[in-house]
Protein backbone atom coordinates (compact mmCIF):
# COMPACT_ATOMS: atom_id res chain seq x y z
CA UNK A 1 0.00 0.00 0.00
CA UNK A 2 2.88 2.30 0.15
CA UNK A 3 2.79 2.68 -3.38
CA UNK A 4 -0.46 4.24 -3.47
CA UNK A 5 -2.38 7.41 -2.28
CA UNK A 6 -5.68 8.52 -1.37
CA UNK A 7 -7.82 11.64 -1.42
CA UNK A 8 -10.60 11.83 1.13
CA UNK A 9 -13.24 14.74 1.00
CA UNK A 10 -16.07 14.46 3.08
CA UNK A 11 -18.97 16.92 3.21
CA UNK A 12 -22.23 17.09 5.15
CA UNK A 13 -25.03 18.07 2.80
CA UNK A 14 -28.76 19.46 3.82
CA UNK A 15 -30.25 16.70 2.22
CA UNK A 16 -31.46 13.07 2.67
CA UNK A 17 -28.82 10.17 1.48
CA UNK A 18 -31.50 8.98 -0.80
CA UNK A 19 -31.52 12.49 -2.76
CA UNK A 20 -27.97 12.07 -2.73
CA UNK A 21 -28.20 9.03 -4.14
CA UNK A 22 -30.05 9.91 -7.01
CA UNK A 23 -27.46 12.56 -8.01
CA UNK A 24 -24.74 10.26 -7.36
CA UNK A 25 -26.81 7.30 -10.06
CA UNK A 26 -28.93 9.12 -12.16
CA UNK A 27 -27.00 10.19 -15.68
CA UNK A 28 -28.60 13.32 -15.91
CA UNK A 29 -27.81 14.31 -12.56
CA UNK A 30 -24.38 13.50 -12.41
CA UNK A 31 -23.91 15.71 -15.11
CA UNK A 32 -25.04 18.57 -13.46
CA UNK A 33 -21.96 18.29 -10.89
CA UNK A 34 -19.57 16.11 -12.21
CA UNK A 35 -19.15 15.07 -15.86
CA UNK A 36 -21.11 13.80 -19.02
CA UNK A 37 -21.68 10.25 -18.82
CA UNK A 38 -23.68 6.45 -19.42
CA UNK A 39 -23.68 5.38 -15.83
CA UNK A 40 -25.77 2.95 -15.26
CA UNK A 41 -26.50 1.60 -11.35
CA UNK A 42 -25.12 -2.01 -11.90
CA UNK A 43 -22.55 -3.87 -10.56
CA UNK A 44 -19.69 -4.54 -13.10
CA UNK A 45 -21.29 -1.67 -15.74
CA UNK A 46 -18.67 -0.16 -17.55
CA UNK A 47 -19.13 3.52 -18.02
CA UNK A 48 -17.05 7.01 -19.31
CA UNK A 49 -16.78 10.19 -17.49
CA UNK A 50 -16.32 12.34 -20.21
CA UNK A 51 -14.68 15.85 -19.61
CA UNK A 52 -15.43 19.38 -21.39
CA UNK A 53 -11.55 19.42 -21.63
CA UNK A 54 -11.93 16.42 -24.03
CA UNK A 55 -10.25 13.58 -21.91
CA UNK A 56 -12.27 10.65 -21.01
CA UNK A 57 -12.53 8.62 -17.73
CA UNK A 58 -13.03 4.83 -17.75
CA UNK A 59 -14.73 3.39 -15.22
CA UNK A 60 -16.33 0.52 -13.94
CA UNK A 61 -18.89 0.20 -10.83
CA UNK A 62 -16.68 -2.00 -8.42
CA UNK A 63 -19.57 -1.66 -5.34
CA UNK A 64 -23.20 -0.71 -5.17
CA UNK A 65 -25.08 -0.70 -2.18
CA UNK A 66 -27.87 1.97 -2.75
CA UNK A 67 -27.82 5.04 -0.32
CA UNK A 68 -24.54 3.91 1.43
CA UNK A 69 -22.34 2.89 -1.09
CA UNK A 70 -21.40 3.71 -4.58
CA UNK A 71 -17.79 2.70 -6.07
CA UNK A 72 -16.12 3.11 -9.34
CA UNK A 73 -12.98 2.55 -11.11
CA UNK A 74 -11.72 5.93 -11.89
CA UNK A 75 -9.29 5.10 -15.04
CA UNK A 76 -7.52 7.14 -17.32
CA UNK A 77 -4.98 5.96 -20.15
CA UNK A 78 -2.32 8.52 -20.57
CA UNK A 79 0.67 7.38 -22.55
CA UNK A 80 3.04 9.54 -20.64
CA UNK A 81 3.15 7.89 -17.25
CA UNK A 82 2.71 11.58 -15.34
CA UNK A 83 -0.81 11.45 -16.91
CA UNK A 84 -1.72 8.13 -16.89
CA UNK A 85 -4.06 7.31 -13.75
CA UNK A 86 -5.53 3.89 -12.28
CA UNK A 87 -7.53 4.92 -9.23
CA UNK A 88 -10.72 3.76 -7.34
CA UNK A 89 -13.71 6.59 -6.56
CA UNK A 90 -15.72 5.57 -3.55
CA UNK A 91 -18.57 7.33 -2.16
CA UNK A 92 -19.82 6.75 1.13
CA UNK A 93 -23.43 8.20 2.90
CA UNK A 94 -24.10 8.76 5.77
CA UNK A 95 -27.28 9.62 7.14
CA UNK A 96 -26.98 12.64 9.96
CA UNK A 97 -29.34 14.42 12.07
CA UNK A 98 -29.20 17.30 9.45
CA UNK A 99 -28.85 15.31 6.10
CA UNK A 100 -26.32 13.18 5.00
CA UNK A 101 -22.31 13.22 5.64
CA UNK A 102 -20.76 12.47 2.16
CA UNK A 103 -17.37 10.83 2.22
CA UNK A 104 -15.56 10.58 -1.24
CA UNK A 105 -12.11 9.00 -0.95
CA UNK A 106 -10.06 8.23 -4.14
CA UNK A 107 -7.50 5.62 -3.94
CA UNK A 108 -4.54 4.33 -5.90
CA UNK A 109 -2.53 6.68 -7.71
CA UNK A 110 1.15 5.80 -7.93
CA UNK A 111 3.91 8.05 -6.62
CA UNK A 112 5.30 9.00 -9.93
CA UNK A 113 1.71 10.51 -10.94
CA UNK A 114 2.90 13.92 -9.69
CA UNK A 115 0.57 15.81 -12.50
CA UNK A 116 -2.48 13.50 -13.44
CA UNK A 117 -5.73 14.54 -12.04
CA UNK A 118 -8.17 12.88 -14.35
CA UNK A 119 -11.14 14.65 -14.23
CA UNK A 120 -9.95 17.83 -13.81
CA UNK A 121 -10.32 20.81 -16.02
CA UNK A 122 -7.60 21.00 -19.04
CA UNK A 123 -7.41 24.76 -17.91
CA UNK A 124 -6.35 23.16 -14.51
CA UNK A 125 -4.00 21.10 -16.00
CA UNK A 126 -2.18 23.41 -18.15
CA UNK A 127 -2.86 26.08 -15.83
CA UNK A 128 -0.56 23.87 -13.12
CA UNK A 129 1.99 22.98 -15.81
CA UNK A 130 2.50 26.76 -16.15
CA UNK A 131 2.54 27.62 -12.48
CA UNK A 132 5.16 24.35 -12.12
CA UNK A 133 7.12 26.39 -14.51
CA UNK A 134 7.19 29.53 -13.47
CA UNK A 135 7.84 28.42 -10.21
CA UNK A 136 10.67 26.59 -11.00
CA UNK A 137 12.36 29.42 -12.57
CA UNK A 138 11.46 31.87 -9.23
CA UNK B 1 2.70 38.59 4.94
CA UNK B 2 0.22 36.74 3.04
CA UNK B 3 -0.68 34.10 5.50
CA UNK B 4 -1.21 30.59 4.55
CA UNK B 5 -4.36 30.09 2.65
CA UNK B 6 -6.22 26.64 2.50
CA UNK B 7 -5.74 25.15 -0.85
CA UNK B 8 -10.10 25.50 -1.43
CA UNK B 9 -9.89 29.14 -1.08
CA UNK B 10 -6.84 29.07 -3.85
CA UNK B 11 -8.69 27.12 -5.91
CA UNK B 12 -11.89 29.11 -5.61
CA UNK B 13 -9.97 32.23 -6.52
CA UNK B 14 -8.38 30.97 -9.28
CA UNK B 15 -11.66 29.31 -10.66
CA UNK B 16 -12.98 32.09 -12.59
CA UNK B 17 -11.01 32.28 -16.09
CA UNK B 18 -10.80 35.74 -16.39
CA UNK B 19 -8.95 36.35 -12.46
CA UNK B 20 -6.72 33.37 -13.51
CA UNK B 21 -5.96 34.93 -16.68
CA UNK B 22 -4.60 38.30 -14.90
CA UNK B 23 -2.53 36.61 -12.41
CA UNK B 24 -0.93 34.57 -15.56
CA UNK B 25 -0.60 38.03 -16.83
CA UNK B 26 1.35 38.99 -13.95
CA UNK B 27 3.28 35.47 -13.11
CA UNK B 28 4.82 36.21 -16.75
CA UNK B 29 5.09 40.02 -17.63
CA UNK B 30 6.35 41.26 -13.59
CA UNK B 31 4.43 44.13 -11.99
CA UNK B 32 2.05 46.22 -13.90
CA UNK B 33 -0.40 49.11 -13.29
CA UNK B 34 -3.92 47.96 -13.08
CA UNK B 35 -4.35 50.45 -16.44
CA UNK B 36 -1.86 48.05 -18.29
CA UNK B 37 -3.88 44.44 -17.45
CA UNK B 38 -7.00 46.29 -18.00
CA UNK B 39 -5.83 46.74 -21.70
CA UNK B 40 -5.21 43.18 -22.09
CA UNK B 41 -8.28 41.96 -20.00
CA UNK B 42 -11.07 42.36 -22.13
CA UNK B 43 -12.95 43.61 -18.88
CA UNK B 44 -13.45 47.52 -17.56
CA UNK B 45 -10.91 48.90 -15.16
CA UNK B 46 -13.36 48.27 -11.98
CA UNK B 47 -14.07 44.99 -12.95
CA UNK B 48 -10.12 44.19 -13.35
CA UNK B 49 -9.90 46.44 -9.91
CA UNK B 50 -12.31 43.92 -7.99
CA UNK B 51 -10.55 40.97 -9.19
CA UNK B 52 -7.15 41.71 -8.33
CA UNK B 53 -8.90 42.95 -4.56
CA UNK B 54 -9.91 38.58 -5.06
CA UNK B 55 -6.63 37.66 -5.75
CA UNK B 56 -4.85 39.81 -3.26
CA UNK B 57 -7.30 38.57 -0.37
CA UNK B 58 -5.88 35.05 -1.55
CA UNK B 59 -2.41 36.37 -0.91
CA UNK B 60 -1.70 35.95 -4.76
CA UNK B 61 -0.80 39.38 -5.65
CA UNK B 62 0.62 42.24 -4.25
CA UNK B 63 0.24 45.83 -4.43
CA UNK B 64 2.18 48.81 -4.38
CA UNK B 65 0.52 52.41 -4.95
CA UNK B 66 2.72 54.71 -6.72
CA UNK B 67 0.97 58.16 -7.11
CA UNK B 68 -2.14 57.60 -8.51
CA UNK B 69 -1.69 54.54 -10.17
CA UNK B 70 -1.35 51.16 -8.37
CA UNK B 71 0.98 48.32 -9.31
CA UNK B 72 0.63 44.71 -8.77
CA UNK B 73 2.54 41.98 -8.90
CA UNK B 74 1.73 38.08 -8.53
CA UNK B 75 3.02 35.98 -5.20
CA UNK B 76 3.47 32.46 -6.69
CA UNK B 77 5.01 31.32 -3.06
CA UNK B 78 0.95 31.56 -2.89
CA UNK B 79 0.31 28.75 -4.78
CA UNK B 80 2.53 26.09 -3.35
CA UNK B 81 -0.25 24.07 -1.82
CA UNK B 82 -1.96 23.86 -5.17
CA UNK B 83 0.79 21.92 -6.29
CA UNK B 84 0.66 19.29 -4.43
CA UNK B 85 -0.79 16.28 -6.05
CA UNK B 86 -3.07 15.36 -3.52
CA UNK B 87 -3.75 18.51 -2.80
CA UNK B 88 -5.25 19.08 -5.91
CA UNK B 89 -7.35 16.29 -5.93
CA UNK B 90 -9.09 17.53 -3.12
CA UNK B 91 -9.63 21.10 -4.58
CA UNK B 92 -10.88 19.38 -7.27
CA UNK B 93 -13.66 17.31 -5.31
CA UNK B 94 -14.30 20.03 -3.37
CA UNK B 95 -15.41 21.75 -6.20
CA UNK B 96 -17.76 19.16 -7.56
CA UNK B 97 -19.34 19.10 -4.16
CA UNK B 98 -19.65 22.59 -4.52
CA UNK B 99 -21.30 21.92 -7.61
CA UNK B 100 -23.00 19.14 -6.16
CA UNK B 101 -24.88 21.56 -3.32
CA UNK B 102 -26.24 23.27 -6.15
CA UNK B 103 -27.50 20.54 -7.32
CA UNK B 104 -28.97 19.42 -4.24
CA UNK B 105 -31.14 22.86 -4.04
CA UNK B 106 -32.49 22.83 -7.72
CA UNK B 107 -33.87 19.35 -6.98
CA UNK B 108 -35.90 20.60 -4.24
CA UNK B 109 -37.50 23.11 -6.66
Amino acid sequence: MSETRAVVVEREFAHAPEKLWRALTQPHLIEAWLMKNDFAPALGHRFQLRGEWGGVLECEVLEIEPERTLAYSWNFAHEDRAYDLQSVVTFTLIPTPAGTLLRMEQAGFRPEQKQAFGGAHAGWKQFFEQLERVLEQA
Amino acid sequence: MAKPHAPDALFRTLADPTRRAIFERLCRGGEQSVAALTAHAGVSQPAVSKHLGVLKRAGLVRDRPEGRQIHYSAQPGALAPLLDWTRQMAGFWEARFDDLDDLLKRMDQ
